[in-house]
């Protein structure tokens, strides 16, 4: 193992499609038109002395450092910014660029200072290689003149430090600032010898509009912009390339270690989710994998009211082996089972549907997708015939108008957004669907053609709005839906929307939107050129939830906007592997590759290879197995990194549920909500401790690779393993790659994955099969999975939870930047200097009708319950309307959440609760009463004390 | 389990079907139900149907009481 050093090309790659051919120091190379000499030379293996350079932004021209000398041409152009001409003759090495190369950096060393032995970057400085490169051995005007020695180091971004001091005015940073990341947070301001990098308004980088994303830092040849774990720990010795485990981007990254210690990580330049950015949580965020609340050994109590007693591995999995029997026994087969998380692995989530299936004999198996975007699988399967995007991210780059609804991808899903961000500057038209005016509303360089800030709840009434106006006003693509749709069933789609209640004007009631508004959008959508729809959970998230996305599919469909680069339907998945938690077969109804329980011949496959009978009926979803556990008939629940207190709906139904069991089993990296209620803890590890693959929003799995070993000994994926053995089934794994080859050789979509192709490749798209060796990133070229499109009749029901008199305003949820979900692991690193506590943004207008000012405490109360947080007030939201997160579990949003949830899927309706707000003057009795609950049943009797945390 | 959640839930889904284009809406309700409820949940309904299924939407009803058929053998 060693330390991956990526090359830098200077610029980035030109993507012609003709060649020219040039000798650069001799050798002849041939590469696309438009290429700059100074990476063609590099594609030779000729590297040419550069400092303003790099190959993830545009060539800029200032260092002067890369000159060349080209034969015919008089003077020394710049590498970096002269593109190649056929039959070119380039020089890299003569005397006189020598010369005027060490000039160059003789002015640049003579205000930069010499502490190279103790500089935090001594070993990756590109000032320091220059240097050496050009064989810089005197510095002629001394350092006595005026110089920038005594500037003031930033260091309010907790993660990374600025040295003015160190800073050769580059502008890199600046550069990366804007086109790789798009936020526009850094300047060069003054003139000469006073030009420095400003951030912001020329204040610290912490007050400033800067999201920590790390572009610059990355960008930055010098010390000046470093990484403070570096500064902390020193510089990596070896590398290992691995998947954030934060969001469903699915970002690539190069662990850079000490030893097992993490000393950073990198975003990966091949990485194809990502290409070599990142944001502040992936960069920055994973403090929490050696955060000194971790638990490392097994516990065990009898009651909930007891303190948890730390016990060996075997002790606590024959506690749940020996439970879970009992409990089966008395009980009935169908008595016990299991949920995971998106956050896990494919190959953990697999085994724990496979521990259920062939060990409990049941299908209680789901996972908290049920509570995010089970509807995507629903609606997209009954449309398209797939239950996933049909896209890669990079499709983006083609598309030409952008349509994002429910979805705040600046904070969800930030690398992708800095993408989306970058076609928008490029000139792609945006609609924005939301409530909300989101980031992407308006922003740097940006601002959406069309905001419609529908009220909560009424997406299938605007969508189908959209289609009415589509259909009515002749905007079908009538050759993609004759050729490739079910005609019939186009034809009672357009009958439908065309209807009077489904115009525009008509909605206009309903959303809040004006109908001239909404025609305008629809007429963008249909006659824009390349259309593409990115969807959230915004979407999902209703009782309508799975109608959304049939009805976006419908749109789609409509408009020929499937099939191709530049368009499609694309769900952003909230967490890391929500896709392959759904690809493999964690919900109660269905085996890995989506194919349903009850399918005779799909069943045998499975049975054959386990070697065990299955059940073919479906099992209990998450909030069905609360209904059950509160009548008695479910009673042993194995919850695998899920916290479903916090992120599940109507969290006091949930606890009565919970409450009413006799064994729950939390298998996770700290104590949390759900750990409250269990009985048995199995600590778990963290994506640096163990092997795995995750499956992004694009479909495309990623390899997870362990860089130390598991904390607690186990890696999540044996721990399950070792609770089938404990019940009496030996599953005798060795290595997770041998988990994926079951996989594969169950699950047709997946029948071409291996680790070696991982490894080989970087990544594949599923499906991944003998049609598709190297994978799919575009779907439904030419023709849907399901054969012919199929349009549904989406009728617009407004949700039960209505506004009144006692609850005038409609509450909704959403995320930020900073944290991640129910927060457990952002909440433990320094991202919580960016949001330290969830806030309700309120309308000015509702605030003053109330009394409120910014920053008053409130109540905010539904017919579920109250809970009291800070308000914000803002015009971000309409009136009528109020937001918050719910990242916090002194906040507890889901107090206030509904039961309600999709007709289909049974996903909550976390996006519209009907609520009123109040002054407050402190907690409400459930958060005090809640917070000493869950100090009392967070207490741990250590027989020997820990050793100090790290 | 609470035959009151079970009907609206029942209910919202006959108020999808019940919109698609055909005659197949107790039967597109009725395979729902197999496919997605646990067998528990469907007898229960089954037997809230039997008892005269108050509340349901008439399709919704018709396809609970198709129910009975397998509602024998999922019972354990
Ligand atoms: S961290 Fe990201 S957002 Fe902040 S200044 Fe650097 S590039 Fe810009
Ligand atoms: S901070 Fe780094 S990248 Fe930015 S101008 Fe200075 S040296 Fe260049
Ligand atoms: S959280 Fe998402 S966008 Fe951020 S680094 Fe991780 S995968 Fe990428
Ligand atoms: S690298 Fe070309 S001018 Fe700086």
């Amino acid at each position: 193992m060693s330390l991956i050093s990526e090359i830098d090309y200077g610029t980035p790659a030109s993507h012609a499609d003709k060649t020219v051919t040039v000798t650069i120091d001799g050798f002849a190379v041939t590469v696309p038109e438009g290429t700059s000499i100074m990476r063609a030379a590099m594609e030779a293996g000729i590297q040419v002395p550069k400092l303003c350079a790099t190959d993830s932004i545009e060539a800029f021209g200032s260092c002067r450092l890369c000159l060349v000398e080209i034969e015919g041409r008089a003077g020394t152009p710049a590498s970096c910014t002269t593109p190649v001409g056929n039959g070119m003759v380039v020089k890299t090495q003569t005397g006189k660029l020598k010369k005027l190369r060490r000039d160059v950096m003789e002015l640049y060393i003579s205000d930069h200072p010499l502490d190279c032995l103790t500089c935090a970057a001594n070993g990756d400085c590109e000032l320091q290689d220059m240097a050496g490169a050009v064989g810089l051995r005197e510095v002629r005007y001394g350092q006595e003149g005026a110089n920038h020695f005594d500037a003031v180091k930033d260091q309010s971004n907790p993660y990374f430090t600025f040295d003015p001091a160190k800073c050769i005015v580059c502008s890199r940073c600046v550069r990366a600032c804007e086109e790789v990341q798009g936020t526009f947070a850094l300047t060069i301001d003054g003139r000469g010898f006073a030009s420095h990098v400003a951030a912001g308004m020329d204040e610290p980088f912490l007050a400033s509009e800067c999201v920590s994303c790390g572009a610059c830092v990355q960008a930055c040849p010098t010390a000046t912009l470093i990484e403070k774990s570096v500064i902390e720990i020193g510089q990596p010795e070896h590398s290992v390339v691995t998947t954030c485990a934060y969001c469903g981007v699915g970002c690539s990254f190069k662990a850079e270690m000490r030893g097992e210690e993490v000393v950073r990580m990198v975003p990966y330049k091949d990485g194809k989710a990502n290409h070599g950015h990142s944001c502040v949580k992936g960069r920055f965020a994973w403090g929490y994998t050696n955060h000194r609340d971790r638990i490392l050994k097994p516990m065990i109590r009898e009651r909930i009211s007891d303190p948890w007693r730390e016990v060996s591995w075997d002790e606590a999995l024959g506690r749940v082996a020996s439970e879970f029997k009992r409990i089966q026994a008395q009980r009935g087969r169908n008595s016990i089972g299991a949920i995971t998380s998106s956050r896990c692995t494919n190959e953990e989530t697999y085994l724990v549907q496979k521990l259920v299936r062939a060990v409990f004999g049941n299908n209680n198996t789901d996972t908290c997708a049920r509570v995010c975007h089970s509807p995507t699988g629903y609606g997209l399967s009954k449309t398209f015939g797939t239950s996933a995007g049909t896209q890669d991210f990079d499709s983006v780059s083609e598309a030409d108008v952008i349509l994002v609804i429910g979805a705040n991808p600046t904070d969800a899903h930030p690398v992708f957004a800095s993408r989306m961000k970058k076609r928008l500057r490029e000139g792609a038209k945006l609609i924005v669907i939301d409530p909300r005016r989101t980031d992407l509303v308006r922003s740097a360089h940006i601002e959406a053609a069309y905001h419609l800030p529908l009220l909560p709840g009424t997406n299938v009434a605007m969508m189908n709005a959209l289609a009415h106006t589509i259909v009515t006003e002749g905007l079908v693509d009538e050759k993609f839906v004759r050729e490739q749709c079910d005609g019939e069933a186009f034809a009672d789609w357009a009958a439908f929307v065309s209807r009077p209640e489904n115009s525009p004007e008509a909605a206009a009631h309903f959303t809040g939107v004006p109908a001239e508004t909404i025609r305008a959008a629809a007429r963008l959508y249909a006659t824009g050129g390349n259309a593409a729809i990115y969807y959230g959970l915004g979407v999902t998230e209703h009782s309508q939830g799975t109608t959304t996305v049939m009805a976006i599919a419908n749109l789609a469909m409509a408009t020929g906007n499937i099939g191709r680069e530049g368009v499609g339907v694309n769900p952003l998945r909230g967490q890391n592997n929500v896709q392959g938690a759904c690809d493999m077969g964690s919900f109660p109804h269905e085996l890995p590759g989506y194919r349903h329980i009850s399918d005779d011949i799909v069943r045998g496959l499975f049975e054959k290879d386990w070697g065990v009978h299955l059940d073919a009926e479906p099992g209990l979803r998450i909030p069905n197995m609360f209904d059950a556990a509160m009548d008695g008939s479910f009673q042993g629940l194995y919850v695998q990194g899920e916290d479903i207190v916090q992120s599940d709906p109507d969290s006091k139904h949930v606890i009565a549920g919970l409450k009413a069991m006799e064994c729950i089993v939390v298998q996770d990296l700290f104590l949390n909500e759900t750990s409250n209620y269990a009985h048995v803890f199995l600590p778990g590890s963290t994506f640096l401790e163990k092997d795995g693959t995750f499956t992004n929003a694009e479909r495309r799995i990623n390899r997870v690779r362990k860089v130390m070993s598991p904390k607690a000994g186990m890696a999540d994926w044996e721990i399950t393993q070792a609770i089938a053995k404990a019940m009496g089934v030996n599953m005798h794994y060795t290595h997770p790659s041998e988990i994926m080859a079951e996989i594969a050789r169950l699950t047709p979509s997946f029948s071409g994955v291996t680790y070696d192709k991982l490894d080989a490749l970087g990544s594949v798209q599923w499906p991944c099969n003998d049609t598709a060796p190297e994978g799919t990133p575009t779907m439904h070229i030419g023709q849907f999975v399901r054969g012919k499109g199929n349009f549904l009749i989406t009728e617009f029901v407004a949700t039960d939870e209505r506004t009144g008199p006692r609850f005038p305003l409609l509450l909704t949820t959403g995320r930020i930047l900073s944290q991640y979900n129910v927060g457990a692991q952002t909440r433990r690193t320094d991202n919580a200097t960016w949001h330290a506590e969830d806030l309700l943004e309120i309308h000015p207008h509702d605030a003053e009708e109330r009394g409120l000012h910014n920053g008053a405490l409130v109540r905010l109360e539904s017919r579920s319950g109250a809970t009291s947080l800070r308000a914000r007030i803002t015009d971000r939201v309409a009136p009528g309307v109020v937001y918050t997160t719910f990242h916090h579990p002194d906040t507890q949003a889901n107090v206030v959440t509904s039961d309600y949830s999709d007709w289909a899927t049974n996903c909550p309706e976390y996006k519209v609760t009907a609520v009123q707000v109040a002054p407050s003057n402190g907690p409400t009795a459930w958060q005090d009463e809640y917070q000493s609950h869950s100090r009392e049943s967070r207490r741990i009797d250590r027989a020997v004390p820990l050793p100090a945390a790290e | 389990m609470s035959p009151d959640k079970l009907i609206y839930m029942a209910n919202q889904i006959g108020r999808f079907f019940a919109h698609q284009p055909g005659d197949k809406a107790v039967a597109n309700i009725a395979d729902h139900l197999v496919k997605f409820w646990d067998p528990r949940m469907r007898s229960a309904i089954l037997k809230h149907a039997e008892a005269g299924g108050q509340g349901l939407q008439p399709a919704v009803l018709q396809a609970v009481l198709t129910l009975r058929a397998d509602a024998g053998q999922v019972a354990g």
